[in-house]
């Protein structure tokens, strides 16, 4: 064995990549699920722990949607299973859910997420949009009424950490979650959340996506480990900065130019860190993945300003999914030694 | 032998020539109309009886029609056996299917289904097997609106042929919107070319086997 080594390693010329290193798709995947567990954690304080049961069901029935599809495909079911995407895909899709969903949805969603939007367009690498985004916007449009309701919070926070909100009666005295408008509604009266909130995540709003600080952690982990770009995230919410200053709100809200109140409010800390930065559904290149960031941020501006939706980040970063193959031929880098034809 | 062949004609229609998932012909009524089995059910009705008497018409007059003009003259046929469709349907359908249906019955005439086999078969053809023809492709068409507008009608809105289908399941509303149309559509043609694909690579096996 050793002496065969020794005799081929003279002259070998293999096809790239030559350098290798130990980063692989199980890697990747299960380092952003790590990630995504300080947000976790941070909405079961907020939501109580009937979120962790949203979660958990979105996870499970991910995973059980993958294995059964994987086994129609003929492909090998556990150690594809073992990478993990399905797993990111079911927490991703939980964090884009109100905390007080019926069991259905996130079912319905993972399985809409895996069977549609992965599998049908060629599995793992070859999807066109993100999974858990095209899950929550099938969601939105097939029951428009469970998912735009639910936004409680517990009122004493951890206190009634393992208080299930579901069984709370609302005309009772024992009040200890209330209904209230998300941080970005649009409705006349609406009220502004103090930035501390905004930070910690105690506001109504999707599972994952209220504990700005939560996310950033998570995403400050990725970064350092070098799965995610800096830029992406970076370039969106810059973009989204400028465009809240420049732009003319429609609405006469308190909050409707600040800029930091809209960073902060909605989901658009989870979607730069964790949606735009998905490998499979964002551009090659760097220019092409700063365009993918600039054109989302303008996007999830105009929709949050003159659409009848109070958030777009799911919607934007959907639109710009679609046209990465665009921008992918359009930042194609130049062959080194060929020219360029001038038309 | 020609009983065989006329067996084929008309047996062409349900698989080998199916309008919808094979030929990929009439995509906008299909699309538009298969929101209930009964609007499918009440589109295929209409356009296998206008394919059916075109094509027995055209079939008669063919050695009539010259070459150059025989498009505006399938045109005039067909459009005839339209308005005749469209005024029955006024007049003995209820209402809010007439409604429901509404700009897609007077567009058959340029549904391209019935002007292919018009142009294709029909006009080449004698009268009976182009009947034959038209029933066949006319009914397979109204068994693919069938399955789409079944599956769209059970998911988005929870019925069959207005019939609840379960008393607790939520009708996700997104399957009789047109996204639903082109999941739906989609995934079975996805699942027919996986069908085909697979008959081609079993009869490329045996060829080679006995080769």
């Amino acid at each position: 064995m050793l002496n065969q080594v020794q005799d081929k390693s003279i002259l070998i010329a293999s096809a790239s990549p030559h350098i290798r290193d130990t980063d692989s798709i199980p890697r990747i995947m299960w380092a952003v699920v790590l990630s995504l567990v300080p947000a976790g954690i941070a909405s079961i304080f907020t939501f109580g722990y009937y979120c962790l049961y949203v979660i958990l069901l979105s996870i499970v029935s991910a995973i059980f949607t993958e294995a059964l599809i994987l086994g129609v495909r003929k492909i090998s079911v556990i150690s594809t299973l073992k990478d993990g995407s399905a797993v990111v895909t079911g927490i991703l899709l939980a964090y884009t859910l109100p905390p007080g969903v019926s069991w259905y949805i996130p079912v319905i969603g993972s399985f809409f997420a895996i069977v549609i939007v992965k599998h049908a367009f060629g599995g793992l690498g070859n999807n066109i949009w993100n999974p858990a985004l095209a899950a929550r916007a099938f969601l939105q449009t097939a029951y428009p009424a469970a998912l735009n309701s639910d936004w409680r919070v517990l009122q004493h926070g951890i206190g009634n950490l393992f208080h299930n909100i579901t069984e709370i009666d609302p005309e009772g005295n024992m009040v200890d979650a209330v209904t209230r408008a998300t941080p970005l509604a649009k409705e006349a009266g609406a009220e502004a959340y103090h930035f501390t909130q905004l930070l910690i995540g105690s506001v109504p709003g999707c599972i994952g996506e209220t504990s700005t600080i939560a996310l950033l952690l998570g995403g400050a982990y990725l970064i350092y480990k070098r799965y995610i770009n800096w830029y992406v995230p970076a370039y969106y919410i810059a973009t989204v900065f400028i465009m809240v200053l420049i732009l003319p709100p429609q609405t006469k809200t308190p909050w409707a130019n600040n800029p930091f109140y809209h960073i902060l409010a909605g989901g658009l800390i989870l979607g730069a860190f964790f949606m735009a930065t998905d490998m499979v559904t964002s551009p090659l290149t760097k220019s092409g993945l700063i365009i993918f960031a600039v054109g989302t941020g303008v996007l999830t501006v105009l929709i949050r300003f003159y659409s009848g939706y109070p958030e777009g980040v799911c919607y934007s970063l959907l639109l710009m999914n679609t046209a990465t193959p665009l921008i992918d031929r359009f930042t194609k880098p130049r062959l080194y030694g060929a020219r360029i034809k001038k038309a | 032998m020609a009983e065989e062949n006329n067996l084929k004609e008309f047996t062409k229609g349900f698989f080998q020539y199916n309008p919808m998932f094979v030929l990929v012909l009439g995509l906008c009524p299909s699309l538009a109309v298969t929101t209930s089995v009964k609007n499918g059910l009440a589109m295929g009705g209409a356009a296998t009886f206008v394919l059916v008497c075109s094509n027995y018409i055209i079939s008669l007059v063919r050695s009539f029609i010259p070459r150059e003009i025989r498009i505006p003259c399938f045109i005039v046929i067909i459009a005839a056996f339209v308005t005749m469709v469209e005024l029955l349907m006024k007049a003995y359908l209820p209402p809010e299917l007439n409604a429901s249906l509404g700009i897609f019955i007077p567009l058959i005439v340029v549904n391209c289904i019935i002007m292919y086999r018009a142009e294709s078969f029909a006009y080449k053809n004698k009268p009976f097997v182009s009947v034959l023809d038209g029933v066949g492709l006319g009914l397979g068409w109204t068994l693919s609106l069938c399955i789409v507008s079944s599956i769209r009608e059970i998911l988005g809105a929870g019925t069959l042929f207005g019939l609840k289908v379960s008393e607790s399941y939520n009708p996700a509303s997104v399957m009789i919107m047109a996204p639903g149309a082109f999941i739906v559509l989609g995934l079975l043609l996805g699942f027919f070319n996986w069908r085909k694909l697979k008959k081609s690579e079993k009869a490329m096996m045996e060829y080679m086997k006995n080769d």
